[in-house]
């Protein structure tokens, strides 16, 4: 493992109005891991991969990736650099087909009016969509709109399509969500497959079997800030994981459930 | 890159890459049949005049083809991206007074040279469209609406009180002398050509990778920008492109009427018009606004010479809009597409099921389609539940 974390943000703060979403907030995630993120509701995880993407910008605090400072810079360049995510809530175009959603992934950083005279989807480009379809195991899907998936096979469309990019980080926001438990299976076993090839992923979940499975690191978080990293068997028998998990549930009612109102917001 | 070594090691990916060939066969069939339909359609358009000579007919023809070739370029820029600008009577117009400044300003009399003035509108329509689309872009949905509505009446406010457009007193376009049998032919002919540039375009974006960032940020903006698509950019392009054929068939248009005043040069019906013809017809789709163009216009120019006021014109405009939204919330051509998918699919049950996984090769090649529902035009599967009719709740 490098001595420098491949992501890391340093010192993050983040308020929305009164909400101190991120306090202080120090995480590192190493080369070559999957890293797992929990808390309770609220603790900010969501807002930490938002300011890690671009989505939202930091009040005070950095974010380096591989050595660069992106603190500053726009989902699209984050992107470019090699830091991909997923929505908690999904995001995919719901209109287009699955195929069309996996060609949309591969036009990253093409030039605006040359785009005009090219056909969307080179062949390569459809093989491999349609390779990275078949790898999360929704390929026969591939001419439906996205639309029409359901929930579980959206979070696997959305994991496809970021993978067309090939991105050295992926940052899942709740992968598992809402997922039955086969499926669940499933997406672990291609995360870890993908991570033995060189990805390096950094989770958020609030399947604790999932977490403990899957990761090598866990980072609780609790009211903005991480208290806590460490491999899973000794994040699982810290009291003051406990601690955030009650006391942060009696505190402050969650912002925004995991099972949110999927359907109405996709449409 | 490593995902392919792994995935095409793992198990046999070949089967699906090799069924595309199969999809692209039949891609190139429809092809050839929809090649020989627009064809004919376009050999009818070319014969119009001949067959209908009676001058008030040539004039509604031309004042339709103006108005499919509008609709289509507006289709083209709010179908795919879901934004909708009630602002393009600002290139209609810009296009108009710049075929009539020009003509003075160059001693034009009239004459088919006139004609050559109409890419120069199109050109200042875009040089317009520009500054009008970085501040209007900034905004998203109802604010984008109204923020088009205000830069248009600015405009026209502007075009009554400049001196270069003589304000409300108009300027006079050149006086062509030709005879009055014939008279209409050659409008009807240029407005025809532009036309199909504006339609051939439209066409092409649909199917170009531009055309899918566009429909990909229709459908989510942000998550288009962070999947590396320059939103702004193609927003932008797609917004000063739209404007082209707009500034040229205004352009047209000036030049046939023969005088061009502000109030109806920067009409705030134009955009009315455009938008209901397009959503008429079908947003996002290719053929809808042409169709939706061919529908009402025709009607529109009868309601005027019938009862000579635009008044009547209006209630029924306003009724009609209400049917569409109400009864044909997606428009005339994705219902019927929908419709004889279904119909198709029910008369072949098992066959489609065979010819299911037409995905890879088939999805983009419904180019004709309006964007989501491609993939169940395309494909022989299950008519999706889909969403019925946001882009219209979105403006
Ligand atoms: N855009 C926003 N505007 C206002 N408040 C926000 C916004 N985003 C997050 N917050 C607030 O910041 C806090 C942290 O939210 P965040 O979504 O990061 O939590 P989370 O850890 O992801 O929770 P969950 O497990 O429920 O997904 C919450 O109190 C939330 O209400
Ligand atoms: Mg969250």
């Amino acid at each position: 493992m490098s001595s420098a974390p491949l992501l890391l943000v340093d010192s993050a703060c983040k308020a929305f109005g009164g909400v101190q979403a991120l306090s202080e907030c120090s995480v590192g995630v190493e080369e070559g891991t999957i890293a797992g993120l929990i808390g309770p509701n609220g603790s900010g995880k969501t807002t930490l991969f938002n300011v890690a993407t671009g989505y939202e910008r930091v009040d005070r605090g950095e974010i380096y990736f591989s050595g660069r400072r992106i603190t500053r810079a726009s989902p699209d360049r984050v992107f470019a650099l090699g830091l991909g995510r997923t929505f908690q809530l999904t995001r995919i175009f719901s209109r287009l087909s699955v195929m069309e959603n996996m060609l949309v992934a591969s036009q990253a950083g093409r030039r605006g009016l040359r785009s005009l005279c090219t056909r969307a989807g080179s062949p390569g480009e459809r093989r491999r969509a349609l390779e990275l379809l078949e790898f999360v195991g929704i390929a026969r899907l591939a001419s439906k709109p996205a639309g029409s998936l359901s929930y579980g096979q959206r979070k696997l469309l959305e994991l496809a399509y970021v993978l067309v990019a090939d991105p050295a980080v992926i940052l899942l926001d709740e992968p598992a969500g809402g997922v039955n438990p086969s499926l669940i299976n499933h997406i672990a076993d291609r995360i870890r497959e993908l991570n033995r090839q060189g990805k390096t992923f950094f989770v958020v979940e609030h399947n604790m079997e999932f977490v403990m499975s899957l990761c090598h690191q866990v980072t609780v978080m609790h009211q903005g800030t991480a208290i806590l990293t460490g491999p899973p068997s000794t994040v699982r028998s810290d009291p003051r994981v406990l601690d955030a998990y009650l006391g942060g549930a009696l505190e402050e009612d969650p912002g925004d459930g995991p099972e949110g109102q999927d359907g109405a917001g996709s449409l | 890159m490593k995902v392919t070594a792994l995935v095409q090691g793992g198990r046999q990916a070949r089967s699906p890459a090799a069924d595309m060939e199969e999809p692209w066969q039949q891609e190139r069939r429809a092809r050839g049949a929809w090649a020989a339909g627009v064809a004919a359609l376009l050999a009818i358009a070319i014969a119009f005049p001949w067959v209908f000579t009676n001058p008030t007919t040539t004039s509604i023809g031309v004042f339709t083809l103006i108005y499919m070739a509008a609709a289509t370029a507006w289709n083209s820029f709010a179908g795919y991206s879901g934004y909708i600008p009630l602002g393009h009577a600002v290139f209609f117009g810009s296009g108009a007074y710049t075929l009539v400044i020009a003509a003075q300003d160059l001693h034009i009399r009239g004459g088919y040279t006139v004609f050559a003035l109409v890419p120069l509108a199109g050109a200042v329509a875009v040089a317009v469209a520009v500054p009008f689309g970085l501040v209007a872009l900034r905004t998203r949905r109802h604010t984008f609406v109204v923020i088009t509505i205000a830069i248009f009446f600015i405009f026209q406010l502007m075009a009554f009180n400049l001196g270069i457009t003589q304000g409300s007193s108009g300027i006079p376009a050149p006086t062509p002398t030709w005879p009055a049998a014939t008279f209409n032919d050659r409008f009807y002919y240029v407005a025809l050509a532009i036309l199909v540039v504006a339609a051939a375009f439209s066409w092409g974006i649909r199917r170009s990778r531009f055309g899918l960032q566009l429909l990909a940020i229709r459908d989510d903006e942000d998550r288009a920008l962070s999947l590396g698509v320059r939103v702004s950019r193609v927003k932008l392009t797609a917004f000063a492109l739209s404007a082209l054929p707009v500034g040229m068939v205004g352009a047209v248009w000036a030049y046939f009427i023969g005088q061009v005043y502000p109030q109806f040069a920067f009409d705030p019906l134009f955009d009315i018009s455009v938008a209901l013809m397009a959503f008429l017809g079908g947003l996002g789709t290719v053929s809808g606004p042409l169709l939706g163009a061919l529908i009402l216009e025709p009607l529109q120019q009868y309601f005027t010479l019938q009862f000579s006021s635009n008044a009547l014109y209006l209630v029924v405009y306003g009724a009609l809009f209400l049917v569409v939204i109400l009864l044909l919330p997606r428009g005339i051509i994705p219902t019927v597409r929908d419709r004889v998918a279904s119909w198709r699919e029910r008369r072949s049950g098992s066959t489609a099921l065979a010819s299911g996984p037409d995905a890879a090769g088939g999805v983009l090649s419904s180019e004709m389609a309006g964007g989501g529902v491609a993939g169940a035009a395309g494909g022989g599967a299950v008519s999706p539940p889909g969403p019925s009719g946001p882009a219209v709740r979105r403006g």
